[in-house]
């Protein structure tokens, strides 16, 4: 995996802290010595709530897509409350174009670790899981042993480093859904149940696990809790851009000349990423689309792409958004009609089917764009896929339509022509020409 | 049946967890270790084992893609084919693949040594295109390290 490439250091004028340079950071004993378990031992001289306004102050954003303020998600949590509290971190990273959680997973697992327990004594958690995707079970292991390694040092389990407080980690592993990864399948699957999403509110903070408060945040967005504590939230909210700060892991693929994840300030442009740090298109071609933050975010065309920076604000305002920073870079010689079908076929496959919309809605838009791929489509097809995509959109019980719907909009919106080229031909075939 | 030693496994995990469903997953997890799938027999294990209903287990197990209701081949062969994957040449693999194995995605041959499937995403974008067997990846695919990962598979 590339984490940077070998003859562009430059580019990384300030030195990586979520993946440091350094490949033995998975050894507890050397991440001891790296200064590893020192926010801990900070944080828990703190009051929960001088940890939560930290995290405010420090604007971290979610990095599982929503890009939702952290420290505002913690406070939701109840004071005070007779049930007991869950913290639940997301690593069921599924979204295709996303491989991020999975590098913490392997080189750096304590930060995630110590991030875990530091979060749960800011919300007073007694159990925390961290969901994995079934199919990640190498990485399940390395992360479990540095998870009992934790416990061995006693940064896990009962009185923690010998203070009144206790709390443990499991990990709990998926079995291949990619709908398990919304927040509140996500619970109904640890608690054994179909991964169906649940209807909100209540929302989690009120009543998520077994019925009690529960915070889901990312992995990634988890493990930068150490770094505020450590460093302070003024250090932390200078990195980057200003509204959606920090350090942020991207992820670049598709046709490029050294894909891999990058770690990076967040704010960087777009085309400075591809070019400079992933090394530009293939073979020197060029950029036909960029799908910026893994497939349920908006599609931008290759022309688009000049001064649009990869941060919450500059991604809205080019009309697309962050989502899991996963860039998927498509040449010009690239089909986007094979590549809308098989992201549309995914989410038909990845629908839970308990809504109608998205269930009928997913199957019929990849029923269409299976007639557009083999030249069957009419020029009534265009809008007729949008409208279908129009009426998912907004209507589910959870955000699986929307993500199955916006790259079908976004992609007909920017590359109408395509389509349109499509059906003409699919209308000269039919003539037998 | 689950071994002595994950009956130890699950006796320690009931301490993480509340209620005795959401050792579900977990407890199929190490029955697919252990049989290579999931029985009508092993539901019915598990269903005792938790002291839950049956039907309870079977629409866990129906839910979950990874949980497998029927035996595969000795060699499950998976290759992503979403976007990332296919943008550098998944098609080409899975044609190779099909050719070399004589079986087509989702089925698995008479000597029942191979499955062949097509995956989503596994999160192995940035080293695509990329295919899975059991736990272990591929990555940065070309024919020639298919053909050697065959060789080696036989
Ligand atoms: C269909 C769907 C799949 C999702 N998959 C993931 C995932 O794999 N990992 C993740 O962290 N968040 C995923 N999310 C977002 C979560 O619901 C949740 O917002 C996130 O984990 C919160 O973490 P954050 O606030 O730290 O970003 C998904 C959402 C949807 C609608
Ligand atoms: S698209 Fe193949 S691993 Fe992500």
């Amino acid at each position: 995996m590339n984490f940077i490439p070998s003859d562009k250091k430059h580019l990384n004028d300030w030195k990586r802290i979520i993946i440091p340079d350094d490949n033995e950071l998975h050894k507890i004993d050397h991440y001891i010595s790296c200064g590893g378990y020192r926010a801990l031992e900070k944080a828990l001289e703190m009051k929960p709530e001088e940890i939560i306004e930290e995290v405010k102050k420090s604007n971290l954003r979610g990095r599982g897509g929503a890009c939702f303020p952290t420290g505002l998600k913690w406070s939701f949590m109840p004071k005070n409350s007779d049930k007991p509290k869950y913290l639940c971190v997301n690593g069921d990273e599924s979204e295709p174009g996303t491989f991020k959680d999975r590098q913490i997973f392997e080189h750096n697992p304590h930060l995630l670790i110590e991030g875990t327990i530091i979060a749960c004594y800011a919300m007073g958690v007694t159990s925390a899981y961290i969901y994995i995707r079934g199919e990640y079970n190498k990485w399940i292991m390395m992360l479990q042993k540095a998870i009992d390694d934790a416990y061995t040092k006693g940064f896990i389990g009962e009185n923690i480093l010998g203070k009144d407080f206790s709390t443990q980690i499991t990990i709990h592993r998926g079995a291949g859904a990619y709908i398990c990864g919304e927040e509140s399948s996500l619970m109904n699957s640890i608690e054994g149940k179909r991964g169906y999403p649940r209807v909100k509110p209540p929302f989690p903070a009120q009543s998520g696990l077994w019925g009690c408060p529960t915070t889901i945040n990312n992995a990634e967005t988890i493990s930068n809790v150490p770094l505020i504590i450590n460093n302070g939230w003024e250090w932390y909210s200078k990195i980057g851009a200003s509204r959606h700060p920090g350090p942020i892991l991207i992820g670049v693929s598709g046709n490029i000349n050294n894909p891999g994840v990058f770690e990076m300030p967040t704010g960087r442009p777009l085309l400075e990423i591809i070019n400079e740090w992933a090394g530009g298109a293939t073979a020197n071609k060029k950029i036909k689309a960029v799908i910026p933050g893994g497939s349920s975010t908006m599609i931008l065309r290759g022309d688009q792409l000049e001064g649009v920076c990869m941060d919450s604000e500059s991604l809205k305002s080019a009309g697309s958004s962050v989502g899991t920073a996963g860039i998927i870079v498509m040449d010009e010689d690239t089909d986007l009609i094979d590549v809308i079908t098989r992201i549309t076929k995914f989410y038909y496959h990845e629908s839970c089917g308990q809504c109608t919309p998205c269930r009928e809605g997913t199957n019929w838009m990849f029923r269409i764009l299976k007639r557009f791929q083999n030249y069957e489509a009419c020029s009534e097809d265009i809008d007729l896929l949008l409208d279908i995509a129009n009426n998912i959109e907004g209507n589910t019980v959870c955000a699986l339509g929307d993500a199955a719907a916006w790259p079908v909009q976004s992609i007909i919106r920017n590359f109408r022509d395509e389509f349109e080229k499509r059906t003409k031909a699919s209308e000269l075939k039919e003539a037998g020409n | 049946m689950l071994t002595e030693e994950n009956i130890k496994k699950v006796e320690e995990l009931k301490k993480r967890y509340p209620t005795k469903e959401a050792l579900i997953l977990p407890v199929l997890w190490m029955i697919q270790k252990q049989e290579g799938y999931i029985s009508e027999e092993s539901m019915k294990y598990v269903a005792s084992l938790l002291n839950i209903p049956v039907g309870q287990i079977l629409g866990v197990v129906t839910f979950y893609t990874m949980l497998k209701r029927k035996k595969t081949g000795k060699n499950h062969i998976e290759v992503c084919t979403n976007v990332s994957c296919m943008l550098r040449g998944s098609a080409k693999i899975m044609e190779h693949l099909e050719k070399r194995l004589g079986i087509k995605a989702g089925e698995t041959s008479p000597d029942q040594k191979w499955t062949l499937s097509e995956a989503e995403c596994m999160g192995s974008c940035g080293t695509a295109p990329m295919l899975a067997v059991g736990d272990e990846y591929y990555e940065n695919l070309t024919i020639e390290k298919v053909d050697q990962l065959i060789e080696k598979l036989k």
